[in-house]
């Protein structure tokens, strides 16, 4: 349905700069990126009125690039650039399994990993897998910039602490978790395993919101788990990281009664809900599910 | 507020709220080949190439077309002669009731773009995020597949 406009302002500055100049001028101002998210809403009839700033030109939030203790993606980087990335491929095999999940192939041209982030979506498709590399963000203003972890970053439902005037402009995601370990002498290769996980639930493989998102990261070495990490999208008002989980994991010798007793934390330390999308009873027994065949798969 | 973008290889200034949709800003030059499906990103009816990658153009804002090279599916032929992806589609069977079929086209058209030689899957994958009611795609993906063998 067409848009009425009456009440909207786009406005589109040619850089970074001015962008932050503008969003520091206009605090009630809000940030609009690729639009895949904001259009929809806007066609709906459910888009607040107000101010918008495109930050469509500002290049200097765009692209990937490997620095000393991690790699850094622009928040303007597009889920398309994500996918096609060897670099993020050979070193954050999620983030590309996470991008190719994330609508279509129209979707994932224009959709960015800060709008991701921004839109503050439970069910968003790449922000648990932020929550599994450690992410941190870089959040930029007209007055500086500071760098927060991503754990925590979302307050509530479609919440973040962001300040005025402030965008998120870097995505850093810091050294792989075992690569140290990996490449150190004492591991040998037949005791050390590394296993990176990821699996989108939802009615259709393309195109659909999740009912329930996992991403994983496990480290074992000499049958037991050195170190877990799990996140999961659409069961909390947020992406969450399921720490209980984790520490009911860290330690433990990778066999049944462990797996048991890991379902049993992830079960109390999550909050699915009914909605159009699913119903708690169905995500709450794919939650534990996705668990066990992260645990268990290529065992 | 005027934007400025090439349409179908020609310059041309559309006019609309910078917020408007681009697909109602082509539709309205009289190039009504882009259809509106569902209006929210779901089905790919509105499909067109930007600086040749494959959006939603209802839910591309206008101001994002500033100084962009569109194609629609008006500007997939050459003068008289079919795109491949249109031929195969015409003897394969890949049309129906047609509304979907210029989103499709667009989308193998950026497929065939970058994966000359494409598996049935990366067809498959290229096309997820267009929606047909009639074919049951099928015929879609043997279009795609015998265009990509002609090119």
């Amino acid at each position: 349905m067409i848009p009425i406009l009456d009440g909207y302002q786009l406005v589109v500055p040619r850089s970074l700069g001015e962008a932050l100049d503008d969003l520091a001028r206009h605090p009630q101002s809000r940030p609009f990126a690729g639009g895949t998210d904001l259009m929809v809403v806007l066609e709906a009839g459910h888009l607040p009125a107000g101010r918008y700033v495109s930050l469509q030109y500002c290049r200097e939030l765009r692209g990937i690039e490997a620095g000393t203790s991690g790699v850094t993606i622009g928040a303007l980087t597009t889920f398309t650039e994500i996918s096609r990335s060897a670099l993020l491929a050979r070193d954050y095999p999620l983030l590309g399994l996470a991008a190719r999940d994330t609508g279509g192939v129209a979707t994932q041209n224009r959709g960015t990993i800060g709008g991701n982030i921004a839109n503050a979506s439970p069910a968003a498709d790449t922000p648990p897998v932020l929550l599994v590399y450690n992410a941190e963000l870089e959040l930029i203003s007209a007055a500086g910039t500071r760098r927060v972890p991503y754990l925590g970053f979302h307050s509530g439902y479609k919440k973040m602490n962001l300040g005025e005037g402030e965008i998120i402009g870097r995505v850093i995601l810091p050294a792989p978790l075992g690569a140290a370990a990996a490449s150190s002498p004492s591991s040998a290769a037949s005791a050390f395993s590394r296993k990176e996980y990821y699996r989108k639930v939802g009615t259709r493989k393309a195109q659909a919101i999740s009912k329930v998102c996992f991403a994983g990261m496990l480290h074992v070495d000499a049958g037991a788990i050195q170190d877990v990490r799990i996140a999961l999208g659409s069961v909390a008002p947020t992406v969450i990281r399921a720490l209980a989980t984790e520490d009911a994991l860290r330690g433990q010798p990778l066999d049944a009664d462990t797996v048991a007793a890991a379902e049993r934390t992830l079960l109390s330390e999550i909050a699915p809900i009914d909605d159009i999308r699913s119903t708690a009873r169905y995500r709450t027994r794919v939650a534990a599910n996705l668990l066990r065949e992260f645990l268990t798969q290529g065992k | 507020m005027t934007t400025n973008c090439t349409l179908n290889g020609r310059r041309t200034s559309l006019q609309g709220h910078p917020m408007s949709r681009l697909l109602d800003a082509i539709r309205a030059t009289g190039l009504t080949g882009t259809k509106e499906g569902c209006g929210e990103g779901e089905c790919g009816a509105c499909g067109v190439l930007l600086d040749g990658a494959l959006v939603n153009s209802c839910l591309t804002p206008l101001a994002h077309a500033d100084g962009a090279a569109i194609t629609t599916i008006e500007g997939v032929a050459t003068g008289q002669m079919l795109h491949e992806v249109q031929e195969a589609f015409l003897e394969c069977g890949g049309a129906q009731c047609g509304i979907c079929t210029p989103g499709m086209v667009l989308a193998a058209v950026e497929l065939l773009s970058r994966t000359p030689e494409p598996t049935e899957e990366d067809v498959r994958v290229a096309l997820a995020g267009n929606l047909c009611r009639c074919t049951g795609y099928m015929r879609i993906f043997e279009s795609v597949l015998e265009a990509a063998k002609r090119q």
